[in-house]
């Protein structure tokens, strides 16, 4: 695509923004420094190492996106329950990127967890207040400046200190409408001190048209919290997402994020940890398993600043048909980040001769009292193993299913949540049918 | 059961088998011995329907079907089983999941309904105690972390469940100490029926004076040179390879 081009779409959007900025919610000055960014920097292109192998202009280039008005389909009671993951749990819906209390369900609302809209807890909420906009940086990223631009809702979800939740928290993104569009929710997840969660995102898109849902999510774990954070992507072959998630940990504090990347168009995640304090344990663990000509673009940073923090990550992914992958994992481990256990492992499957994977495992160490590794594979399905179970009696259809199975179960492994792990192997059942 | 008539085939364009006859009924137990690289793991691989091998002549019918026309999975599904001579590791795959879901693959294939849990789960029980396999085993991955002899014995175990009506055990007897050699050859003396064949393929004797074969046939050079009863076996302990090499030369 051509420079000029490029500022047409750029200028495109920015004039959107403009007619919209004066009907937004909250911080006017946060949503101009984000349009300064964004005018300066643009969408991004090939040119731009993050994005070299997934080029977004060319997902905005037919502009389609961008058309103004939302007309937002309806969304049932029963399209919201036919999305339920964990029956019993919390379910906070969000439709075109709006909170929707309606079809929400917090009757279960535990003490101690407060759930508010994103608009108006910016306004009113103290806690909310003192994070938002912090973790994610309008000037690291495009999208993120997007979002900040002209994010029109989403949640606040704050678990107090001490708090054990044992309602599961599901977050609901619902895209939908009767034209193509663009949607920016945005979350804040707040656990303080000594409290206890699991937070369920889910993205499911409603009718056939394009939606775009570039979702901003800040999360801090306090001292000594403990958060369990799933993020399931299920959208439609026309639901594409750039999701960011920007996290901040504190001493003591166990954060664990699963990633599932199992159906939708274009999937980009940027996935973001740095550390407040020392003594921190994040695990990163992700699947991607992608069919026809689907896109999951993974980004991971974990920024070990501090000294005494443990990192571990883990994804996976199995591609067939035409399915393009990206896995780009960064662990920063700074001159002062001594006694640091940093570890990353990236594997594949290509299922297809059109199938791709690219992979780029990073890993920059200035400290020299550090414990670090990190791999990546990729190959096939084992021959040998499917001539065995073969040999069993067991069809080439299941017998490969049965493989794939048995090599992302090192994943599925780490979820903790049995109705969430069964959700996951109904998803995977459905892959592979 | 199964008769196969001038079998030639090849891997990467070198023939390896070369106009082999044999003849097994129902009830028999055939060993086939021979020296290395005569060809008898690749019979055992092309009755398996390994693709790897091409056939390039000749026929092979079993229970009356054409065998060669089967995929490998029809193939067990008709009730021939190859115990292999290097078992696989499948990380991931529980032995148990991997038994349940052949024998319902295999039950789907005559048309019956999947096995009930509880029946399924005393089968296991019962055929475990056959090769004395632990209980833990059953549940681990299929074959990873396994001895050599565990993998042997989860071979003789995976038959006992599948009930085949004919098994080729391809050098089960290899890298088995005798411990483990006499618990695996048990386990298929307490399996062979009037209904049931075998074809035990080994490069020693040592296997047979635990399962004792009706007939003992020679390969050589891809093709078998001699046939006779047990005592040919002895006879080849003995006297070694060379002189039925030199015999099978003369005539070709």
């Amino acid at each position: 695509m051509s420079a000029v081009a490029e500022k047409t779409l750029t200028s495109r959007i920015l004039n959107g923004i403009e007619s919209r900025l004066p009907s937004l919610y909250g911080d006017g000055h946060l949503r101009r420094e984000a349009v300064t960014y964004f005018s300066e920097k643009g969408i991004p292109t090939k040119k731009w190492e993050d994005y070299k192998y997934i080029n977004p202009e060319g997902l905005f280039r037919i502009g389609e996106f961008m058309s103004d008005a939302p007309v937002i389909r309806e969304v049932t009671a029963l399209d919201v329950e036919r999305m339920t993951i964990i029956p019993g749990s919390m379910k906070l819906v969000i439709v075109n990127g709006v909170f929707i209390p309606a079809l929400s369900k917090l009757d279960r609302l535990p003490k101690g967890v407060t759930v508010k809209s994103i608009d108006d807890a910016v306004l009113s909420d103290e806690t909310a207040k003192a994070h938002f906009g912090r973790q994610a940086q309008v000037t690291s990223d495009p999208f993120i400046a997007w979002n900040t631009a002209l994010n029109t809702g989403g949640v606040f979800v704050h678990i107090a200190a001490n708090t054990q939740c044992e309602v599961p928290i599901h977050i609901l993104h619902i895209a939908g409408n009767e034209a193509a569009s663009t949607w920016h929710p945005r979350n804040l997840i707040v656990a303080d001190r000594d409290s206890k969660a699991e937070v369920i995102e889910s993205f499911e898109t409603i009718g056939p048209v394009k939606t775009l849902t570039n979702v901003v999510t800040e999360v801090v774990a306090g001292m000594n919290a403990h958060l369990d954070h799933y993020r399931m992507q299920v959208e439609g072959d026309a639901g594409h997402q750039v999701n960011t998630t920007c996290v901040l940990t504190h001493k003591g504090s166990n954060y664990t994020t699963h990633t599932y990347s199992l159906s939708g168009g274009w999937v980009r995640n940027n996935l973001n940890i740095a550390f407040a304090e020392q003594h921190t344990e994040t695990y990163l663990y992700g699947l991607y398993v992608l069919d026809k000509a689907r896109v999951a673009d993974n980004h991971t940073v974990v920024d070990h600043s501090l000294p005494n923090c443990i990192s571990n990550e883990l994804y996976k992914g199995v591609m067939s048909g035409k399915s393009t992958a990206v896995f780009n994992g960064k662990i920063f481990v700074r001159r002062d980040a001594q006694k640091t256990n940093a570890y990353q492992t990236n594997r594949n499957i290509l299922l297809s001769d059109d199938a791709t994977i690219n992979t780029k495992p990073q890993l920059e160490i200035y400290a020299d009292d550090v414990k670090c590794s990190h791999g990546t594979s990729t190959g096939r399905l084992d021959e040998d193993a499917l001539f065995y179970l073969r040999a069993r009696g067991i069809g080439d259809t299941a017998a490969r299913k049965l493989l794939v199975r048995a090599f992302v179960e090192e994943v599925v492994d780490k979820v903790p949540n049995e109705a969430v792990k069964a959700y996951v192997d109904d998803r995977l059942n459905d892959l592979f049918a | 059961m199964i008769s196969i008539r001038n079998l030639h085939a090849s891997v990467d364009g070198k023939e390896i088998l070369r106009g082999l006859n044999l003849e097994v009924k129902a009830g028999e137990v055939h060993a086939i011995m021979g020296p290395n690289g005569s060809g008898k793991s690749t019979l055992a691989s092309v009755l398996a329907g390994r693709e790897d091998y091409e056939v390039t002549e000749g026929e092979v019918s079993f229970d009356g079907k054409d065998l060669l026309s089967m995929p490998a999975e029809d193939r067990a599904r008709e009730g021939l089983f190859l115990a292999f001579q290097y078992p696989v590791e499948i990380p991931g795959v529980s032995n148990i999941n991997f038994l349940k879901t052949a024998i319902n693959e295999i039950r789907e294939y005559k048309g019956q309904g999947n096995i009930d849990p509880k029946q399924f789960l005393a089968l296991v029980k019962e055929k475990q105690k056959l090769v004395e396999l632990d209980g833990k085993l059953a549940n681990r991955s299929v074959n990873e972390g396994f001895s050599g002899g565990e993998k042997k014995r989860n071979e003789i175990f995976q038959m006992a469940m599948l009930e085949p009506k004919l098994a080729i055990l391809d050098e089960t007897d290899s890298g088995l100490d005798i411990d483990a050699l006499r618990i695996v050859a048990n386990g298929v003396n307490k399996l062979r029926t009037p209904e049931r064949a075998f074809i035990l393929v080994t490069h020693y004797q040592r296997l047979l004076d635990y399962i004792v074969p009706d007939f003992v046939h020679v390969l050589y050079n891809g093709r078998i040179v001699k046939s006779g009863p047990k005592e040919l076996a002895l006879e080849l302990e003995e006297k070694g390879y060379d002189w039925i090499k030199s015999e099978a030369n003369i005539e070709a």
